[in-house]
């Protein structure tokens, strides 16, 4: 059955990224009144919703602190309704820790750290419901909370996952895609320079496509920024207008 | 305990080597070290060695009650440890970020790949499966973990043989090894992890790194191969920046190195067969050598040498002699004296904000100043 709705998917479209529908935040206090900025992140793409929050406190834990940059920490946890079976442990086993390093080190690499020493920058990722591509959605989201926040970044970094099926690459995996034992692969990527920040590939692949798979997921990343790009735009223009009156 | 923290000078000194193509043991920069592997007397268990990096493998069986979403397929477990013995930089019962790193990959190594046939591991459907647990334990670390572990996972996982079973009707019989001649596993294919790191901002890339070179890299991307040119895993790690070319660059190497080293595990394994039908003697203590005296025994670094004398005397007639270090304190005033000259200020204080009349108190007696750092007497002094 897998098999033929995956047919009908490549049928229509093999490139198409699902609709996405990103929400940014309701409340963001300005960097001068509080030493903290808070900014939640509601991202909700067709069938994932991850909220996301960014904290910056500008003092850090003494063993921690680097003297010329800031410290990223990233917790990812899944809410236990959040996927088919209830999950007995929501956070603190082995693969959250993965997600967590693999985010802490996606954001590492694109935030300009150097501008705030001996500081911590916490990021929080909690997904409401799972439908494949979760590492991808977490980053959105976050890269979304940064950016609310005000916390300088080289680019958007924008992650998408890819697959193949019978020679054909497909963007953006959901659930059923990814765990019918097929490719996927998770690319992070900084779309201006086209630099890899993560990339990670489970399950078999001939070495030969691979070129052809990291080509559809950047494509996809592309255009995902340009969505982002619009909605920070808008919600600028929105906030703006109401901070006028 | 925590590790030595590597000085500047020695961080300097690889990443210029490294930016000259050279390496501390004199490899080219995507050679591996010598890699040996050994079996023990049980079947299942292996010792990995590259270079200096020991890792021992061990693979066992049980049977267990299946898992409720998939009634007919065995288990697969997989456990890394890093204890102390490997390095003191490792702390018992701490789930440091290496840990967790290396237990993921080799999880998604070998089991995302499906690389053993989990379906015949099943003996009762719904009842009872054979759970086969893969620990891995570090005996020395000298970098790259990842290839060693995952070397010693898949050569562990060829030499297993786990106990034959009879079904009648409900009676499972499980026959001990005298009875009857336990099965191995059915392994569809080898994969094999290749780690590479990168430094400099991803400009230059080393193949098999050791543990100095770990210690002052980037980030690493491993590739997950197997002989037939298939990639089972990629991840990178480190927060580098990679481009698309260097990933497909990387793979190709990958797939040159898993072919050797699958060759060599291939070799190996069937030379142990071969030990064990003959009759011969076979296991750990076999494997290494009795008449030579080894802990003061050192390998010859395969090191260009002829013309160090030459190089050497160059930089030292090409250097500036030293600077005449200042030794003695020059006495400013009545109770505070100076040595050197301190480093210029990094507060970001402006120029005006010095130029206001300053009205520190006078028990404390110290100014903020740019350039010279002001010694305080032990008896308070009442001016500056």
């Amino acid at each position: 059955m897998i098999q033929n709705c995956l047919k009908q998917r490549f049928e229509h479209t093999s490139q198409l990224l699902r609709f996405c529908h990103f929400q940014l935040g309701f409340k963001s206090f300005s960097f001068s009144v509080l030493p903290m900025t808070v900014c939640p992140q509601l991202l909700q793409t067709d069938t994932i919703e991850k909220p996301a929050v960014c904290v910056i406190y500008p003092y850090c834990s003494r063993s921690k602190s680097l003297h010329d940059r800031a410290v990223i920490n990233c917790q990812y946890s899944m809410a236990t309704f959040s996927t088919a079976e209830r999950k007995r442990r929501p956070h603190g086993d082995r693969k959250s820790s993965e997600m967590s390093l693999h985010l802490k080190q996606t954001f590492e690499a694109a935030v300009l750290t150097e501008l705030y020493p001996r500081s911590q920058i916490d990021i929080y990722v909690k997904i409401l419901q799972a439908d494949g591509g979760n590492y991808s959605a977490c980053v959105n989201a976050a890269t979304l909370a940064l950016v609310d926040a005000g916390i300088p970044m080289r680019d958007y970094v924008c992650a998408c996952t890819a697959g193949f099926v019978e020679d054909t690459p497909l963007a953006d995996l959901c659930h059923a895609e990814e765990s019918g034992g097929g490719t996927s692969l998770a690319l992070a990527l900084l779309p201006r320079s086209g630099n890899i920040a993560l990339l990670q590939m489970d399950a078999r692949l001939h070495q030969d496509h691979l070129d052809a798979l990291i080509e559809a997921a950047m494509t996809a990343c592309k255009g995902l920024s340009k969505v982002l790009d619009g909605v920070v735009r808008q919600h600028l223009e929105e906030v703006s207008v109401l901070t006028r009156d | 305990m925590r590790d030595t923290p590597l000085s500047n000078c020695e961080r300097r000194f690889l990443l210029k080597a490294i930016e000259e193509k050279k390496r501390l043991d004199g490899r080219q920069t995507y050679d591996y070290r010598n890699i040996k592997i050994s079996f023990g007397t049980d079947y299942g268990c292996c010792i990995v060695e590259l270079g200096r990096t020991r890792v021992l493998g061990q693979v066992s069986c049980e049977l267990v009650p299946p898992k409720d979403s998939r009634p007919t397929e065995g288990i697969m477990f997989f456990n890394l440890e890093l204890s102390p013995m490997a390095s003191p930089a490792f702390e018992p019962n701490r789930q440091s970020e290496l840990l967790v790193m290396l237990n993921r990959q080799l999880e998604r190594c070998l089991r995302n790949s499906k690389c053993i046939d989990t379906e015949s591991l099943c003996v009762v459907s719904g009842e009872k499966v054979w759970q086969i647990r893969v620990d891995v334990h570090v005996l020395n670390h000298d970098g790259n973990l990842m290839d060693a572990a995952s070397i010693a996972a898949i050569s562990a996982l060829s030499h297993f043989r786990r106990p034959d079973v009879a079904i009648q009707g409900r009676d499972i019989t499980v026959f001990s090894p005298e009875e009857r001649d336990p099965i191995p596993l059915s392994i569809y294919h080898m994969p094999i992890c290749v780690s590479f790191a990168f430094f400099l901002q991803g400009s230059y890339l080393l193949v098999d790194p050791c543990e100095r070179e770990e210690r002052v890299k980037d980030g690493l991307l491993v590739i997950a191969m197997n002989k037939h040119r298939e990639i089972c895993s990629i991840q990178s790690s480190g927060g580098i920046m990679l481009l698309k070319d260097q990933v497909l660059r990387c793979s190709k190497i990958a797939s040159v190195k898993v072919s050797e080293i699958t060759e060599l595990i291939n070799k190996a394994l069937e030379n142990d067969r071969k030990i064990r039908k003959e009759g011969g003697k076979f296991g750990f203590a076999e494997s290494m050598p009795k008449e030579r005296i080894t802990t003061l025994k050192r390998d010859e670094a395969p090191v260009e040498m002829t013309d160090v004398k030459e190089t050497a005397n160059e930089i030292v007639n090409r250097t500036e002699t030293p600077t005449e270090a200042v030794s003695s304190p020059v006495l400013v005033a009545m109770g505070t004296a100076q040595v050197g000259e301190g480093i210029v200020n990094s507060w970001g204080l402006d120029e005006d904000e010095e130029d206001e009349p300053q009205t520190e108190d006078t028990k404390t007696g110290s100014v903020d100043c740019e350039h010279t750092i002001y010694l305080k007497s032990t008896k308070p002094c009442k001016q500056k």
